[in-house]
């Protein structure tokens, strides 16, 4: 009998150092996943950020060179204000959104200049 | 030996097809105004059988009849009568120094409408009446206007009235700098440009007498000889600068500076192949 209340309250003991233990990462989970949550959203911001600078130069860049041809268009001006408009607001989804879809019409533009570098007499009054 | 014979026919082949095509691309490549004229008022005279050449030059209304018809009630009271009357006051107002923009044309700026643009010989490029405008207030301490609307559409519609019914006389001389500049309005005036990706083509060479939206588009032949116009849909008068810039945005192309050398070229290129036909400026249009 004694033996069996012994290896009783063993058992129970192992039981509570494994609730104890379970219980413990739990709470470490609970506290990793807190601080996460708490440290991750300027985490977050920082990366959309930087991809929003990187996207936006990039259009930049090439409604400049669009500009070099003398054939930038209204369009994406727009758009690239779009971008600058989402940014100021923290909206950098919308902003890098909108620094591609500038970017776009900026090649667009950049291609159209130079193919009617030689296009351009197919409508010419013979 | 059969290889020998193959590389030397070949390159027989090459070497006249070297001799042939070499002269052709030239001449195709070379511009020829007095050609391109001809070609230009060809194809609108065909295109538009019933239509008098010297009706061109009103545009939309030369279109259809009801469009003349229209025309010639508006004419009994003209919307840019009051643009004529500031012009001539302005033209005839001494500036600060005395002197006038009579004493920066020739004849006194009277009846010189269907010279401009001239090309420079000495600056090497092409001088609109816009531009020759603003240089004469400048020179004569006056600060220079807007090269789109109110006081230089008033001066050039003034001066337009003076010169109606003479024919466009737009030379280009003997100088490579000025058939380039010519060159380059053509580039220019079939070039597509904007999101639309239109051509000044495209809607004046490919589709006049035809409506976008509720506007019926105007022939190039003879487009600017009525500038400046009066135009119900700017609710004012507007130059061949605010002309050329808004056409560039409408295409949703970004404008280029007003008298940028592109557009002086133009108005070159445009002018020109309008020869013969008489100034109607200063004009109006729907």
């Amino acid at each position: 009998m004694s033996i069996v209340r012994k290896s009783g309250n063993r058992f129970s003991k192992e039981i509570m150092l494994k609730n104890k233990s379970r219980m413990l990462r739990a709470s470490t989970l609970s506290l990793a996943l807190a601080l996460l949550m708490a440290g991750a959203t300027p985490v977050l911001a920082a990366d959309s950020e930087v991809d929003f600078r990187a996207a936006y130069a990039a259009a930049e860049t090439a409604n400049k060179e669009a500009g070099l041809l003398r054939n930038q268009w209204t369009v994406t001006a727009a758009a690239l204000a779009e971008a600058r408009k989402a940014a100021d607001k923290g909206d950098f989804d919308q902003a890098i959104a909108s620094s591609k879809e500038a970017e776009a019409l900026a090649k667009a533009s950049i291609f159209q200049a130079t193919s009617e570098k030689t296009l351009w007499k197919e409508l010419e009054i013979h | 030996m059969r290889s020998a014979i193959h590389l030397a026919s070949a390159a027989l082949a090459l070497a006249a097809l070297a001799f042939g095509a070499v002269p052709s691309a030239v001449a195709a490549d070379t511009p020829n105004p007095p050609a391109d004229a001809k070609a230009f008022r060809d194809f609108f005279t065909q295109k538009f059988p019933k239509v008098k050449l010297e009706d061109f030059v009103n545009g939309p209304y030369s279109m259809n009849e009801d469009l003349h018809r229209q025309w010639e009630e508006k004419e009994q009271f003209p919307p840019y009568e009051f643009s004529v009357d500031m012009g001539k006051e302005m033209f005839s107002k001494p500036f600060k120094n005395g002197k006038s923009y009579a004493d920066c044309f020739p004849n006194q700026g009277i009846g010189i409408r269907q010279n401009y643009p001239y090309f420079d010989e000495k600056e090497g490029k092409v001088i609109t009446l816009e531009l020759a405008l603003n240089r004469c207030r400048e020179v004569n301490g006056e600060p220079p206007f807007s090269f789109l609307k109110d006081e230089m559409a008033a001066l050039t519609a003034y001066m337009a009235f003076t010169s109606r019914g003479k024919p466009f006389d737009i030379k280009i001389p003997d100088d490579p700098r000025a058939l380039e500049a010519y060159q380059n309005g053509k580039r220019y005036f079939y070039t597509r440009r904007g999101q639309l990706n239109f051509s000044c083509a495209t809607c004046h060479v490919q589709s006049p007498g035809e409506r976008i939206r509720a506007e019926v588009l105007a022939p190039a032949l003879g487009i600017l000889n009525a500038m400046p116009i009066y135009r119900s849909e700017w609710s004012g008068m507007g130059t061949i600068s605010r002309r050329f810039t808004t056409c560039n945005t409408q295409i949703r192309g970004v404008p280029l500076n007003p008298q940028d050398d592109e557009y002086r070229d133009l108005e070159y290129y445009l002018s020109y192949v309008s020869n013969g036909l008489p100034i109607s400026g200063p004009g109006a249009r729907p």
